[in-house]
Protein backbone atom coordinates (compact mmCIF):
# COMPACT_ATOMS: atom_id res chain seq x y z
CA UNK A 1 0.00 0.00 0.00
CA UNK A 2 1.05 3.23 -0.91
CA UNK A 3 1.03 6.40 1.56
CA UNK A 4 -1.63 8.62 0.90
CA UNK A 5 0.22 12.03 0.40
CA UNK A 6 3.85 10.67 -1.30
CA UNK A 7 5.01 7.87 -3.24
CA UNK A 8 6.51 6.06 -0.61
CA UNK A 9 4.90 3.01 1.23
CA UNK A 10 2.47 3.13 3.79
CA UNK A 11 3.78 2.14 7.03
CA UNK A 12 2.06 3.69 9.44
CA UNK A 13 -2.28 3.05 9.34
CA UNK A 14 -3.73 5.57 11.56
CA UNK A 15 -7.38 5.05 12.66
CA UNK A 16 -8.72 8.70 13.88
CA UNK A 17 -11.15 7.59 17.18
CA UNK A 18 -12.08 11.49 17.84
CA UNK A 19 -15.03 12.58 14.92
CA UNK A 20 -18.10 11.33 14.50
CA UNK A 21 -16.69 7.97 12.97
CA UNK A 22 -13.50 6.11 12.47
CA UNK A 23 -11.50 7.74 9.76
CA UNK A 24 -8.37 5.71 8.49
CA UNK A 25 -5.12 7.46 7.31
CA UNK A 26 -2.40 5.20 5.44
CA UNK A 27 0.91 7.39 5.53
CA UNK A 28 5.02 6.69 5.13
CA UNK A 29 6.92 7.24 8.31
CA UNK A 30 7.82 10.78 7.10
CA UNK A 31 3.85 11.70 6.47
CA UNK A 32 2.76 10.38 9.42
CA UNK A 33 5.50 11.95 11.49
CA UNK A 34 3.90 15.58 10.41
CA UNK A 35 0.64 14.39 10.72
CA UNK A 36 0.98 13.27 14.71
CA UNK A 37 2.72 16.61 15.40
CA UNK A 38 0.06 18.65 13.37
CA UNK A 39 -2.86 16.86 15.11
CA UNK A 40 -0.76 17.06 18.80
CA UNK A 41 -0.59 21.07 18.81
CA UNK A 42 -4.43 21.65 18.28
CA UNK A 43 -5.32 19.67 21.54
CA UNK A 44 -3.83 20.57 24.68
CA UNK A 45 -2.91 17.88 26.96
CA UNK A 46 -5.77 17.35 29.61
CA UNK A 47 -5.27 19.30 32.39
CA UNK A 48 -2.99 18.39 35.31
CA UNK A 49 -4.37 19.61 38.71
CA UNK A 50 -0.55 21.37 39.34
CA UNK A 51 -0.84 22.73 35.72
CA UNK A 52 -4.33 24.12 36.59
CA UNK A 53 -3.06 25.31 40.10
CA UNK A 54 0.06 26.93 38.09
CA UNK A 55 -1.86 28.54 36.05
CA UNK A 56 -4.08 29.78 37.88
CA UNK A 57 -1.34 32.08 39.95
CA UNK A 58 -0.20 33.01 36.48
CA UNK A 59 -3.52 34.92 36.06
CA UNK A 60 -2.95 38.33 37.38
CA UNK A 61 -2.38 37.81 40.99
CA UNK A 62 -0.01 40.31 42.46
CA UNK A 63 2.67 38.71 44.74
CA UNK A 64 0.91 40.85 47.65
CA UNK A 65 -2.50 39.71 47.13
CA UNK A 66 -1.04 36.01 46.96
CA UNK A 67 0.90 36.08 49.95
CA UNK A 68 -2.20 37.22 51.67
CA UNK A 69 -4.42 34.20 50.36
CA UNK A 70 -1.66 31.94 51.68
CA UNK A 71 -2.25 32.83 54.60
CA UNK A 72 -5.98 32.12 55.40
CA UNK A 73 -6.45 29.08 57.21
CA UNK A 74 -9.90 27.27 57.46
CA UNK A 75 -11.21 27.86 60.26
CA UNK A 76 -12.20 24.01 60.72
CA UNK A 77 -9.21 22.14 60.10
CA UNK A 78 -6.43 25.01 60.47
CA UNK A 79 -5.32 24.48 56.55
CA UNK A 80 -3.79 27.14 54.77
CA UNK A 81 -4.74 27.71 51.13
CA UNK A 82 -0.69 27.63 50.90
CA UNK A 83 -0.62 24.02 51.98
CA UNK A 84 -3.61 23.27 49.84
CA UNK A 85 -1.54 24.65 46.91
CA UNK A 86 1.76 23.10 47.56
CA UNK A 87 0.82 19.45 48.47
CA UNK A 88 -2.72 19.66 46.29
CA UNK A 89 -4.86 17.79 48.93
CA UNK A 90 -7.78 19.12 51.00
CA UNK A 91 -7.94 19.25 55.17
CA UNK A 92 -11.98 19.09 55.58
CA UNK A 93 -15.08 19.39 53.99
CA UNK A 94 -15.59 22.95 54.73
CA UNK A 95 -12.66 24.06 53.19
CA UNK A 96 -15.14 23.91 50.16
CA UNK A 97 -17.39 26.67 51.65
CA UNK A 98 -14.28 28.51 53.03
CA UNK A 99 -12.06 28.59 50.29
CA UNK A 100 -14.98 28.68 47.52
CA UNK A 101 -13.38 32.01 45.41
CA UNK A 102 -10.34 30.39 45.15
CA UNK A 103 -11.17 26.79 44.50
CA UNK A 104 -13.92 27.58 41.98
CA UNK A 105 -11.87 28.64 38.44
CA UNK A 106 -9.88 25.56 40.06
CA UNK A 107 -12.74 23.16 39.75
CA UNK A 108 -14.25 24.48 36.40
CA UNK A 109 -11.10 24.27 34.99
CA UNK A 110 -10.46 20.35 35.85
CA UNK A 111 -14.09 19.70 35.30
CA UNK A 112 -15.65 22.15 32.90
CA UNK A 113 -18.76 22.64 35.27
CA UNK A 114 -19.66 23.13 38.85
CA UNK A 115 -22.43 21.42 39.59
CA UNK A 116 -23.15 18.04 40.82
CA UNK A 117 -25.76 16.51 38.82
CA UNK A 118 -25.26 12.37 39.51
CA UNK A 119 -26.14 10.41 42.72
CA UNK A 120 -26.85 12.20 46.12
CA UNK A 121 -26.72 11.37 49.69
CA UNK A 122 -28.98 10.11 52.19
CA UNK A 123 -29.09 13.46 54.12
CA UNK A 124 -28.22 15.58 51.78
CA UNK A 125 -30.38 18.16 53.15
CA UNK A 126 -28.61 18.30 56.77
CA UNK A 127 -26.58 21.57 56.76
CA UNK A 128 -22.37 20.24 56.45
CA UNK A 129 -21.41 23.23 58.42
CA UNK A 130 -23.54 21.58 61.32
CA UNK A 131 -21.35 18.32 60.53
CA UNK A 132 -18.22 19.89 60.35
CA UNK A 133 -18.52 21.63 63.66
CA UNK A 134 -17.26 18.52 65.70
CA UNK A 135 -14.30 18.49 63.76
CA UNK A 136 -13.39 22.06 65.02
CA UNK A 137 -14.55 21.13 68.57
CA UNK A 138 -12.06 18.35 67.90
CA UNK A 139 -9.11 20.45 67.10
CA UNK A 140 -9.96 23.05 70.15
CA UNK A 141 -10.21 20.42 72.34
CA UNK A 142 -6.96 18.99 71.53
CA UNK A 143 -5.61 22.52 71.41
CA UNK A 144 -7.04 23.20 75.41
CA UNK A 145 -5.28 19.63 76.61
CA UNK A 146 -2.08 21.12 74.94
CA UNK A 147 -2.26 24.48 77.31
CA UNK A 148 -3.35 21.79 80.41
CA UNK A 149 -6.92 23.48 80.17
CA UNK A 150 -8.55 20.32 81.30
CA UNK A 151 -11.68 22.18 82.37
CA UNK A 152 -12.05 23.72 79.36
CA UNK A 153 -11.21 20.31 77.11
CA UNK A 154 -13.94 18.54 79.11
CA UNK A 155 -16.67 20.81 78.83
CA UNK A 156 -15.71 20.55 74.76
CA UNK A 157 -15.91 16.98 75.16
CA UNK A 158 -19.08 17.36 76.86
CA UNK A 159 -20.41 19.25 73.85
CA UNK A 160 -19.15 17.14 70.72
CA UNK A 161 -20.83 13.92 72.50
CA UNK A 162 -24.31 15.67 72.61
CA UNK A 163 -23.70 16.68 69.17
CA UNK A 164 -22.86 13.06 68.13
CA UNK A 165 -25.58 11.57 69.87
CA UNK A 166 -27.87 14.01 68.25
CA UNK A 167 -26.37 13.05 65.08
CA UNK A 168 -26.27 9.62 65.05
CA UNK A 169 -27.75 8.09 61.94
CA UNK A 170 -31.36 6.10 62.24
CA UNK A 171 -29.39 2.97 61.97
CA UNK A 172 -29.31 -0.32 63.55
CA UNK A 173 -27.32 -0.84 66.60
CA UNK A 174 -24.59 -3.32 65.93
CA UNK A 175 -26.37 -6.14 68.48
CA UNK A 176 -29.25 -5.98 66.20
CA UNK A 177 -28.70 -6.98 62.58
CA UNK A 178 -30.57 -5.21 59.70
CA UNK A 179 -33.48 -7.55 58.16
CA UNK A 180 -31.87 -9.01 54.74
CA UNK B 1 -5.57 -14.02 58.79
CA UNK B 2 -2.52 -14.80 56.51
CA UNK B 3 -3.97 -18.12 56.63
CA UNK B 4 -6.68 -16.45 54.42
CA UNK B 5 -4.50 -14.36 52.21
CA UNK B 6 -3.19 -17.64 51.60
CA UNK B 7 -6.47 -19.10 50.47
CA UNK B 8 -6.58 -16.01 47.83
CA UNK B 9 -3.09 -16.95 46.65
CA UNK B 10 -3.98 -20.68 45.43
CA UNK B 11 -6.70 -18.98 42.87
CA UNK B 12 -7.21 -16.71 40.46
CA UNK B 13 -8.28 -13.30 40.73
CA UNK B 14 -12.08 -13.18 39.64
CA UNK B 15 -11.12 -10.15 37.85
CA UNK B 16 -8.73 -12.24 35.75
CA UNK B 17 -11.98 -15.11 34.72
CA UNK B 18 -11.95 -14.87 31.64
CA UNK B 19 -15.26 -14.33 30.43
CA UNK B 20 -17.53 -12.76 27.45
CA UNK B 21 -16.62 -12.65 23.66
CA UNK B 22 -14.25 -9.80 23.95
CA UNK B 23 -12.04 -11.66 26.88
CA UNK B 24 -8.87 -11.42 24.32
CA UNK B 25 -8.47 -7.99 24.46
CA UNK B 26 -11.29 -7.05 27.51
CA UNK B 27 -9.84 -7.80 30.99
CA UNK B 28 -11.96 -6.55 33.72
CA UNK B 29 -13.90 -3.10 34.50
CA UNK B 30 -13.63 -1.39 37.37
CA UNK B 31 -15.66 1.11 39.48
CA UNK B 32 -14.39 2.70 42.28
CA UNK B 33 -16.37 5.68 44.91
CA UNK B 34 -14.52 8.24 46.89
CA UNK B 35 -16.13 9.09 50.14
CA UNK B 36 -15.48 10.78 53.37
CA UNK B 37 -17.27 11.74 56.38
CA UNK B 38 -18.73 14.63 57.41
CA UNK B 39 -17.33 15.05 61.06
CA UNK B 40 -13.50 14.00 60.53
CA UNK B 41 -11.07 16.21 58.79
CA UNK B 42 -9.94 14.70 55.00
CA UNK B 43 -6.77 12.04 55.38
CA UNK B 44 -4.32 15.07 55.04
CA UNK B 45 -5.04 16.52 58.19
CA UNK B 46 -6.13 13.89 60.04
CA UNK B 47 -4.36 13.15 63.68
CA UNK B 48 -3.89 9.79 64.58
CA UNK B 49 -7.13 9.81 66.67
CA UNK B 50 -8.80 10.90 63.92
CA UNK B 51 -7.81 8.17 61.72
CA UNK B 52 -8.67 5.26 64.45
CA UNK B 53 -12.09 7.42 65.03
CA UNK B 54 -13.27 7.32 61.14
CA UNK B 55 -11.46 3.49 60.99
CA UNK B 56 -13.84 2.50 63.58
CA UNK B 57 -17.18 4.24 62.38
CA UNK B 58 -16.42 3.11 58.94
CA UNK B 59 -15.65 -1.27 60.49
CA UNK B 60 -19.04 -0.52 62.59
CA UNK B 61 -20.93 0.37 59.68
CA UNK B 62 -19.81 -2.55 57.90
CA UNK B 63 -20.56 -4.82 60.31
CA UNK B 64 -24.34 -3.74 60.25
CA UNK B 65 -24.75 -4.83 56.81
CA UNK B 66 -26.23 -8.33 57.53
CA UNK B 67 -24.84 -9.69 53.70
CA UNK B 68 -21.32 -8.42 54.63
CA UNK B 69 -20.78 -10.93 57.33
CA UNK B 70 -18.28 -12.93 55.91
CA UNK B 71 -16.08 -10.06 54.77
CA UNK B 72 -12.33 -10.71 55.31
CA UNK B 73 -10.90 -7.74 57.32
CA UNK B 74 -7.31 -6.72 57.09
CA UNK B 75 -5.64 -4.23 59.41
CA UNK B 76 -3.47 -2.93 56.46
CA UNK B 77 -0.95 -0.85 59.45
CA UNK B 78 0.56 -4.27 60.77
CA UNK B 79 0.53 -6.34 58.00
CA UNK B 80 3.34 -7.51 56.67
CA UNK B 81 5.01 -5.91 53.34
CA UNK B 82 4.70 -9.15 51.41
CA UNK B 83 1.42 -9.58 51.97
CA UNK B 84 0.68 -5.44 51.52
CA UNK B 85 2.52 -6.13 48.05
CA UNK B 86 0.13 -9.31 47.44
CA UNK B 87 -3.33 -7.38 47.79
CA UNK B 88 -1.69 -4.40 45.71
CA UNK B 89 -1.35 -7.41 42.88
CA UNK B 90 -4.73 -8.54 43.19
CA UNK B 91 -5.51 -4.94 42.88
CA UNK B 92 -7.62 -5.30 46.31
CA UNK B 93 -5.96 -2.15 47.34
CA UNK B 94 -3.94 0.51 46.15
CA UNK B 95 -0.55 0.97 45.98
CA UNK B 96 -1.07 4.45 48.43
CA UNK B 97 -2.33 2.40 50.60
CA UNK B 98 -0.09 -0.15 51.24
CA UNK B 99 2.69 2.37 51.27
CA UNK B 100 0.95 4.77 53.28
CA UNK B 101 1.35 5.22 57.46
CA UNK B 102 -1.17 5.49 60.18
CA UNK B 103 -4.65 3.22 60.88
CA UNK B 104 -5.05 2.00 57.82
CA UNK B 105 -7.50 -1.83 56.60
CA UNK B 106 -9.59 -3.33 54.01
CA UNK B 107 -12.74 -5.45 53.87
CA UNK B 108 -12.43 -7.86 51.34
CA UNK B 109 -15.38 -9.47 50.01
CA UNK B 110 -14.07 -13.53 49.92
CA UNK B 111 -15.07 -14.10 46.49
CA UNK B 112 -13.11 -10.73 45.87
CA UNK B 113 -15.63 -9.39 43.83
CA UNK B 114 -15.32 -5.54 45.83
CA UNK B 115 -12.98 -3.90 48.45
CA UNK B 116 -13.93 -1.63 51.14
CA UNK B 117 -10.42 1.09 51.50
CA UNK B 118 -10.42 2.71 55.00
CA UNK B 119 -7.98 5.67 55.36
CA UNK B 120 -6.41 5.51 51.60
CA UNK B 121 -6.28 9.03 50.33
CA UNK B 122 -10.14 9.35 51.14
CA UNK B 123 -12.15 8.20 54.25
CA UNK B 124 -13.53 5.44 52.49
CA UNK B 125 -13.08 3.98 48.73
CA UNK B 126 -15.24 1.26 47.85
CA UNK B 127 -14.45 -0.52 44.78
CA UNK B 128 -15.76 -3.33 42.65
CA UNK B 129 -14.06 -4.68 40.02
CA UNK B 130 -15.52 -7.58 37.46
CA UNK B 131 -14.27 -9.77 34.76
CA UNK B 132 -14.63 -9.13 30.83
CA UNK B 133 -16.80 -5.65 29.70
CA UNK B 134 -19.41 -5.41 32.54
CA UNK B 135 -19.79 -1.52 33.46
CA UNK B 136 -23.76 -1.55 33.71
CA UNK B 137 -23.93 -3.94 36.52
CA UNK B 138 -20.65 -3.16 38.23
CA UNK B 139 -22.32 0.11 38.74
CA UNK B 140 -24.99 -1.27 40.12
CA UNK B 141 -23.42 -3.35 43.11
CA UNK B 142 -21.25 -0.56 43.89
CA UNK B 143 -23.77 1.42 44.25
CA UNK B 144 -25.86 -0.30 46.46
CA UNK B 145 -22.63 -1.28 48.18
CA UNK B 146 -22.89 2.71 48.74
CA UNK B 147 -26.35 2.88 50.03
CA UNK B 148 -25.91 0.65 52.50
CA UNK B 149 -22.91 2.60 54.22
CA UNK B 150 -24.68 6.55 53.31
CA UNK B 151 -27.79 4.93 55.54
CA UNK B 152 -25.15 4.41 58.17
CA UNK B 153 -22.63 6.76 57.99
CA UNK B 154 -22.64 11.01 57.50
CA UNK B 155 -20.83 11.34 53.96
CA UNK B 156 -19.82 14.63 53.41
CA UNK B 157 -22.02 15.87 50.95
CA UNK B 158 -22.46 19.52 49.14
CA UNK B 159 -25.85 20.93 47.78
CA UNK B 160 -24.04 21.93 44.96
CA UNK B 161 -20.64 20.03 44.92
CA UNK B 162 -21.68 16.34 45.49
CA UNK B 163 -19.34 14.12 47.00
CA UNK B 164 -16.75 16.12 48.86
CA UNK B 165 -13.13 14.41 48.34
CA UNK B 166 -9.62 15.30 49.47
CA UNK B 167 -8.50 16.53 46.10
CA UNK B 168 -10.68 18.83 44.07
CA UNK B 169 -10.19 15.90 40.82
CA UNK B 170 -13.12 13.77 42.32
CA UNK B 171 -15.34 16.01 43.41
CA UNK B 172 -18.89 15.52 42.12
CA UNK B 173 -19.81 11.87 42.02
CA UNK B 174 -16.01 10.65 43.25
CA UNK B 175 -16.20 7.90 40.57
CA UNK B 176 -13.91 6.56 38.89
CA UNK B 177 -14.62 4.20 36.03
CA UNK B 178 -12.08 1.86 34.09
CA UNK B 179 -11.66 -0.79 31.12
CA UNK B 180 -8.39 -3.23 31.90
CA UNK B 181 -7.44 -3.80 27.94
CA UNK B 182 -4.66 -5.93 26.91
CA UNK B 183 -3.32 -3.86 23.76
CA UNK B 184 -0.47 -5.95 22.50
CA UNK B 185 -0.93 -5.65 18.43
CA UNK B 186 -1.19 -1.64 19.08
CA UNK B 187 1.49 -1.97 20.62
CA UNK B 188 3.48 -3.77 18.29
CA UNK B 189 2.27 -1.38 15.30
CA UNK B 190 3.16 1.60 17.41
CA UNK B 191 -0.08 3.09 17.09
CA UNK B 192 -0.92 2.80 20.69
CA UNK B 193 0.43 6.22 21.60
CA UNK B 194 -1.30 8.30 18.69
CA UNK B 195 -5.16 5.77 20.05
CA UNK B 196 -3.89 7.76 23.76
CA UNK B 197 -4.13 10.91 22.48
CA UNK B 198 -7.51 10.78 20.73
CA UNK B 199 -8.98 9.41 24.10
CA UNK B 200 -7.62 12.31 25.97
CA UNK B 201 -9.05 14.81 23.52
CA UNK B 202 -12.34 12.87 24.83
CA UNK B 203 -11.62 13.34 27.45
CA UNK B 204 -10.28 9.81 29.18
CA UNK B 205 -7.16 8.59 30.92
CA UNK B 206 -4.68 5.74 29.90
CA UNK B 207 -3.06 4.42 32.91
CA UNK B 208 -0.73 1.16 33.10
CA UNK B 209 -1.93 -2.34 35.26
CA UNK B 210 -1.25 -0.95 38.70
CA UNK B 211 -2.84 2.39 38.28
CA UNK B 212 -1.83 6.35 38.34
CA UNK B 213 1.84 6.55 37.67
CA UNK B 214 2.08 2.90 36.89
CA UNK B 215 4.18 1.50 33.93
CA UNK B 216 2.23 -0.37 31.20
CA UNK B 217 3.31 -3.61 31.57
CA UNK B 218 2.52 -6.62 29.70
CA UNK B 219 0.79 -4.48 27.29
CA UNK B 220 -2.31 -4.24 29.77
CA UNK B 221 -3.88 -0.73 30.15
CA UNK B 222 -6.65 1.03 32.00
CA UNK B 223 -8.88 3.39 30.31
CA UNK B 224 -10.77 5.42 32.78
CA UNK B 225 -12.86 9.02 33.06
CA UNK B 226 -11.15 12.05 33.67
CA UNK B 227 -13.20 14.16 35.41
CA UNK B 228 -15.83 13.82 38.12
CA UNK B 229 -18.16 16.34 38.44
CA UNK B 230 -21.16 17.99 36.66
CA UNK B 231 -21.91 14.47 34.47
CA UNK B 232 -24.29 11.49 36.12
CA UNK B 233 -22.55 8.31 36.82
CA UNK B 234 -24.78 6.59 34.09
CA UNK B 235 -23.21 9.70 31.90
CA UNK B 236 -19.64 8.93 32.70
CA UNK B 237 -20.15 4.79 32.67
CA UNK B 238 -21.53 5.41 28.71
CA UNK B 239 -18.53 7.84 28.25
CA UNK B 240 -16.23 4.67 28.93
CA UNK B 241 -18.61 2.05 27.58
CA UNK B 242 -18.94 3.80 24.12
CA UNK B 243 -15.18 4.15 23.01
CA UNK B 244 -14.34 0.39 24.58
CA UNK B 245 -15.76 -1.23 21.30
CA UNK B 246 -13.81 1.06 19.01
CA UNK B 247 -10.36 0.37 20.72
CA UNK B 248 -11.55 -3.24 20.57
CA UNK B 249 -11.96 -2.78 17.10
CA UNK B 250 -8.45 -1.07 16.55
CA UNK B 251 -6.41 -3.95 18.13
CA UNK B 252 -8.25 -6.17 16.06
CA UNK B 253 -7.64 -4.44 12.83
CA UNK B 254 -4.24 -4.61 14.30
CA UNK B 255 -3.54 -8.08 15.02
CA UNK B 256 -5.42 -8.61 11.38
CA UNK B 257 -2.70 -6.17 10.09
CA UNK B 258 -0.08 -8.30 11.74
CA UNK B 259 -1.42 -11.65 10.72
CA UNK B 260 -1.88 -10.81 6.90
CA UNK B 261 1.42 -8.37 6.53
CA UNK B 262 4.19 -10.29 8.68
CA UNK B 263 2.15 -13.45 9.71
CA UNK B 264 5.80 -15.38 9.79
CA UNK B 265 7.02 -11.98 11.76
CA UNK B 266 4.32 -12.47 14.62
CA UNK B 267 3.77 -16.50 14.74
CA UNK B 268 8.19 -16.51 14.94
CA UNK B 269 8.05 -13.63 18.05
CA UNK B 270 5.15 -16.00 19.94
CA UNK B 271 7.12 -18.92 19.42
CA UNK B 272 10.21 -17.50 20.47
CA UNK B 273 8.33 -16.06 23.67
CA UNK B 274 6.82 -19.53 24.23
CA UNK B 275 10.35 -21.27 24.25
CA UNK B 276 11.62 -18.60 26.44
CA UNK B 277 8.71 -19.17 28.80
CA UNK B 278 9.23 -22.99 28.67
CA UNK B 279 12.98 -22.96 28.89
CA UNK B 280 14.57 -20.03 31.12
CA UNK B 281 16.42 -20.97 33.82
CA UNK B 282 16.47 -17.38 35.51
CA UNK B 283 13.81 -15.23 34.50
CA UNK B 284 12.43 -10.95 35.81
CA UNK B 285 8.90 -10.35 36.41
CA UNK B 286 9.28 -7.50 33.95
CA UNK B 287 10.59 -9.64 31.02
CA UNK B 288 7.99 -12.25 32.22
CA UNK B 289 5.07 -10.09 31.63
CA UNK B 290 6.56 -8.86 28.60
CA UNK B 291 6.87 -12.53 26.98
CA UNK B 292 3.30 -13.75 28.40
CA UNK B 293 1.98 -10.63 26.61
CA UNK B 294 3.42 -11.82 23.10
CA UNK B 295 2.05 -15.59 24.21
CA UNK B 296 -1.39 -14.73 24.69
CA UNK B 297 -1.88 -12.62 22.19
CA UNK B 298 -0.35 -16.06 20.05
CA UNK B 299 -3.42 -18.07 21.72
CA UNK B 300 -5.90 -15.81 20.68
CA UNK B 301 -4.74 -15.78 16.96
CA UNK B 302 -4.32 -19.72 17.01
CA UNK B 303 -0.59 -19.45 16.62
CA UNK B 304 0.27 -21.38 19.61
CA UNK B 305 -3.05 -23.94 19.95
CA UNK B 306 -1.68 -26.54 23.22
CA UNK B 307 -2.17 -23.20 25.86
CA UNK B 308 -5.36 -22.00 27.25
CA UNK B 309 -6.07 -18.68 27.80
CA UNK B 310 -7.09 -18.80 31.42
CA UNK B 311 -3.50 -20.84 32.13
CA UNK B 312 -1.92 -17.82 30.80
CA UNK B 313 -4.37 -15.41 32.63
CA UNK B 314 -2.97 -16.90 35.94
CA UNK B 315 0.39 -16.86 35.16
CA UNK B 316 0.29 -13.42 34.39
CA UNK B 317 -1.01 -12.62 38.27
CA UNK B 318 1.32 -16.04 40.03
CA UNK B 319 4.83 -14.89 38.54
CA UNK B 320 4.35 -11.91 40.11
CA UNK B 321 6.69 -11.03 42.89
CA UNK B 322 4.78 -11.02 45.85
CA UNK B 323 2.47 -13.85 44.39
CA UNK B 324 5.61 -16.51 43.56
CA UNK B 325 6.95 -15.54 47.31
CA UNK B 326 3.48 -16.61 48.64
CA UNK B 327 3.03 -19.59 46.57
CA UNK B 328 6.47 -20.71 46.97
CA UNK B 329 6.32 -20.04 51.06
CA UNK B 330 8.45 -17.16 52.20
CA UNK B 331 10.64 -14.25 51.56
CA UNK B 332 12.99 -14.71 48.88
CA UNK B 333 15.92 -11.99 47.51
CA UNK B 334 15.13 -10.88 44.05
CA UNK B 335 17.76 -13.32 42.40
CA UNK B 336 16.11 -16.82 44.05
CA UNK B 337 12.75 -15.20 42.86
CA UNK B 338 13.84 -15.08 39.36
CA UNK B 339 14.92 -18.63 39.52
CA UNK B 340 11.85 -19.09 41.45
CA UNK B 341 9.76 -17.76 38.85
CA UNK B 342 11.82 -19.84 36.15
CA UNK B 343 10.55 -23.04 37.60
CA UNK B 344 7.36 -22.26 38.02
CA UNK B 345 7.07 -21.33 34.60
CA UNK B 346 8.64 -24.19 33.39
CA UNK B 347 6.52 -26.22 35.43
CA UNK B 348 3.28 -24.89 34.23
CA UNK B 349 3.88 -24.07 30.60
CA UNK B 350 5.99 -27.64 29.79
CA UNK B 351 3.88 -30.37 29.13
CA UNK B 352 4.47 -33.42 26.59
CA UNK B 353 4.91 -32.83 23.31
CA UNK B 354 4.44 -28.77 23.94
CA UNK B 355 7.47 -27.72 22.73
CA UNK B 356 7.10 -29.49 19.18
CA UNK B 357 3.88 -27.70 18.26
CA UNK B 358 5.09 -24.26 19.68
CA UNK B 359 7.18 -24.53 16.21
Amino acid sequence: MKCQQCEKPATFHITELTGESPVEHHLCETCAKTYLQENDSSSPPAPTLSGVLAKQLKLGQAAEELARLDQRACPVCGISFHEFRTKGRLGCPHDYTFFERELMPLIMNIHGETKHVGKRARHSEVSLDEETDVIRLRREMDEAKGKEDYERAAEIRDTIRKIEQKKKPPAQAPDSPDKP
Amino acid sequence: MTLKLDELAARACGWLRESGEVSDIVISSRIRLARNLADFPFIRRCTDQDRAGVEKACHQAIAQVEKWRDLIYVDVSTLAVLDRQFLVERQLISRELAEANGARSVAIEPHETFSLMMNEEDHLRLQVIQAGLNLQSAWERINEIDNELDSRLNYAFHERLGFLTACPTNVGTGMRVSVMLHLPALVLTQEIEKAFRSLQKIGLAVRGLYGEGSQAMGDFYQISNQITLGRSEEDLIKQVSDVIPRIIEYERQARAFLVKESRKDLHDRVSRAYGILCTAQTISSEETLHLLSSVRMGVNLGLIQDLDISAINRLFIHTQPAHLQKIRGGQLETADRNVERAIYLRSHLRRPGATESAN
